[in-house]
């Protein structure tokens, strides 16, 4: 790490952590929140839900930023993010 | 609600408030472009500044004509085609308010085609979104004024033979002053091309290209969806100012995207009440 | 062009029926007029498209008549009184827009002014063979107000009833007239603004988000909201709920159909408006209705002088029809003879509310010359003679 600068504003980085909310049952599967979601933060789970549909599942709660693209990308209304913290930037993590 | 019984807190979407949840699920099959374009839509809705109170939604017939029936605004699904006179009316009658008209490739451009001409002649205020899934999805699937050449649908089973219409370039000839064109894939960029839209005085256009995922995509062999999209990923190019004769769409052919015409043009009310103030004196 | 006439034109005029239909739409309030040009209804337009903006009214002239109607029905749920204007090729055209504004209950006028058809037919030649296009062209069970004048004078009053039954039963009403009423010049009384009665559309005043666009009063007729107060209504040209909400399922079906079609009937004897001259001890009825009613009254003259009892009925409302004044009338009478300018649209809805009690006979009436007169006189003399 030794090589990575320092940037001088990085105390006052936030970065965002989301989480997800999901109504299973709305879910259809189409599966372009998993698809789309630009931090792999959800997979397509085995599980059916009530209509018979493959729902995503989140597998990866920790890198959720909270971007918003899936409660857009969802033609079902069905998934979205809320914030639940934000954290202090390291050039570490 | 299943998670409700469960004992936890229901939760709610964020963009109920402007939904008619009372009517979910909608009628869209799985992996159908149109509902992305409402949650663009519903999302910049969010993000004008204007009193949606005074907006209201017209929408044709067909899948896309359905949008009208789940937007919680002032909403009217009214007969094939006739969307753009219906809100032409209500423009007309009450200029405060914002109308917005949501709706197919087949209503809009084919059995409604000569409303769109003539809206985009005088340049009445409102806002076009058009859905273009290049096939009628409603009824199963048969070829539209959009259909690209040599794809199948039910009533072209060897290939469509006909030259779809390039719907940016007819907007532009017809004297529209804001047109767009993005895939359901462009989610941002067609939220806020959704917002300039309605924000600009006159005709604006925002043309959707969305997957079928059940006729369309179903008849040509091209997957679910989701390899639709996959498909835009790959072949969609932002070509802003692109000159629209360059905007007709090919068989699985490089989709242009972007934002092509905005300019300015007296709207038709404005030019109405100037005229009548000149003429009367 | 400077024009400027003032408002309501209180007082006596000498006014073709065109000028008289545009005067009492504009004193009934019409804040609306979506048209396309058509032969014989120009005048109508270009007396409104002169005097509109005196009354704070809208004027768009639509590209073609579908849209006209699609304008008027968007234009009239922004609180505007609306109306448009056309003759049988573009009354044909709207047919799915009557059956739109039917199902979204919304009220507006449509005066079609009658020419000869089918098709193009003869554009500057009166003409009634709209009658039953009128009552059932849109596809669908349905029923429809439609008023019938004779006169400019009543171009005027009855333009104005029909925005009063628009408003009061939240429907389409249709004024049909036809060529030679529209051109015709007389004298037309506007009577002070005060002393015309108006009807406005009842709305609803209750929580906003409780308004049910299709929720009906005892006499069937739902209240409305306008556009743009915050209601966030919907409404579809689909089967629908009270709420406004499309369903697919045969009870919906019914109850929507029911109350679209019982509102009217339901109501009929307050709608219904006709005139009879001389019925007590008639023996022979003359049935008719817009220009037509005129030629009657002359025939009916003259065979009057010879003798003849025989007594008229005018439709002023053609539907609803006046089914029980007719069955009625059946069972003291001889004949009815029903003289029409086609051949034979009216006729049959008095023959079948005279339920073989009369006769009815048809006279095709084509006001070509002094022939149309002498055609209903023979006709009279036949059903007299009871050689049918």
């Amino acid at each position: 790490m030794s090589n990575v600068r320092k940037p001088y504003d990085l105390s006052e980085i936030k970065i965002p952590r989301g989480e997800i909310h999901l109504i299973k049952d709305r879910c259809k599967g189409c599966g372009f929140c998993v698809e789309y979601c630009p931090n792999n933060v959800l997979e397509v789970s085995d599980e059916f839900s009530e209509k018979g549909y493959h729902p995503p599942v989140v597998a990866n709660p920790e890198r959720c930023l909270n971007c918003g693209l899936c409660e857009i990308v969802c033609p079902e209304f069905a998934i979205w993010s809320t914030l639940k913290e934000e954290v202090e930037a390291s050039i570490e993590g | 609600m299943a998670m409700a019984e469960k004992g936890k807190v229901e939760e709610k979407h964020p963009m109920e408030q402007l939904l008619r949840m009372d009517r979910m699920p909608h009628i869209w099959c799985p992996g159908c472009g149109i509902g992305i374009s409402v949650t663009a839509f519903v999302s910049a809705l969010k993000k004008l500044e204007f009193d949606l109170n005074k907006m209201c939604v017209v929408s044709g017939i067909g899948c896309t004509g359905r949008v009208a029936g789940y937007i919680k605004l002032d909403s009217f699904h009214t007969t094939h085609g006739r969307a753009i006179p219906f809100a032409t009316g209500i423009k007309m009658a009450n200029p405060d308010l914002k109308v917005v008209v949501f709706s197919g490739d087949g209503d809009l451009v084919s059995i409604g085609g000569n409303h769109f001409i003539h809206a985009a002649r005088r340049n009445i205020d409102i806002t076009v979104i058009l859905v273009n899934n290049f096939i009628y999805a409603m009824t199963g699937g048969q070829v539209a004024p959009t259909t690209p050449e040599t794809a199948y649908t039910t009533t072209s089973p060897f290939g469509n033979f006909e030259t779809p219409a390039n719907i940016p370039q007819l907007a532009e000839a017809a004297g529209a002053v804001y047109v767009a064109r993005w895939t359901a894939l462009h989610v941002r960029r067609l939220e806020k091309s959704i917002v300039e839209a309605i924000n600009k005085p006159g005709f604006s256009l925002v043309e959707i290209v969305a997957p079928c995922s059940m006729y369309y995509s179903r008849i040509n062999r091209l997957g679910a969806g989701i390899d639709m999209m996959r498909f835009y990923h790959e072949n969609s190019i932002i070509k802003h100012d692109e000159p629209t004769e360059n905007l007709a769409v090919g068989y699985q052919k490089q989709i242009i995207v972007g934002k092509f015409i905005d300019r300015e043009r007296p709207g038709f009310i404005e030019s109405n009440r100037r005229w009548s103030a000149e003429a009367k004196g | 062009m400077r024009t400027n006439f003032g408002k309501v034109l209180s007082g006596t005029h000498n006014f073709s029926g065109s000028e008289a239909c545009a005067e009492g739409a504009l004193s009934a309030g019409c804040g609306f007029l979506a048209a396309y040009p058509i032969v014989p209804s120009l005048e109508i337009l270009e007396r409104f498209s002169m005097r509109f903006s005196d009354f704070g009214a809208v004027y768009i002239q639509m590209e073609d008549e579908i849209s006209t109607l699609a304008a008027v029905l968007g234009a009239a749920w922004t609180g505007r009184k609306a109306m448009t204007v056309t003759s049988g090729p573009g009354f044909s055209l709207m047919m799915e827009h009557v059956g739109l504004g039917i199902m979204l209950e919304t009220p507006c006028v449509i005066v079609d002014v009658g020419r000869f058809g089918p098709s193009e037919g003869i554009p500057g030649k009166p003409g009634q063979g709209d009658v039953m296009q009128m009552r059932w062209g849109s596809h669908g069970d349905y029923e429809v107000i439609v008023l019938s004048p004779n006169s400019p004078q009543e171009m005027f009053d009855l333009t104005i009833r029909a925005f009063n039954l628009s408003e009061q039963y939240r429907t389409p009403v249709m004024v049909m007239t036809d060529e030679t009423v529209a051109h015709m010049r007389e004298e037309v009384t506007i009577p002070l603004v005060e002393d015309i009665e108006i009807i406005q559309r009842r709305y609803y005043k209750g929580p906003k988000d409780k308004y049910l666009p299709f929720k009906r009063d005892e006499n069937l007729v739902p209240e409305m909201v306008d556009i743009g107060e915050g209601y966030r209504f919907h409404v579809t040209g689909l089967t629908h709920n009270e709420k406004g909400y499309p369903i697919i399922d045969a009870e919906t079906q019914e109850a929507n159909v029911h109350a679209i079609v019982n509102k009217i009937r339901l109501n009929s004897d307050k709608i219904v408006e006709f005139e009879e001259d001389n019925i007590e001890n008639a023996d022979v009825v003359v049935v008719s209705y817009g220009i037509t009613s005129r030629d009657v009254s002359e025939a009916v003259q003259r065979v009057r002088g010879e003798g003849v009892r025989v007594g008229t009925l005018r439709l002023i409302t053609v539907w609803p029809f006046p089914e029980k004044r007719i069955t009625q009338l059946a069972e003291k009478i001889k004949a009815f003879v029903v003289p029409e300018i086609n051949y034979g649209q009216i006729c049959f809805e008095v023959e079948r509310c005279a339920r073989g009690k009369a006769e009815t006979l048809s006279v095709f009436h084509d006001r070509s010359d002094d022939n149309g007169v002498s055609n209903i006189i023979d006709t009279i003399k036949r059903a007299l003679q009871g050689s049918v």
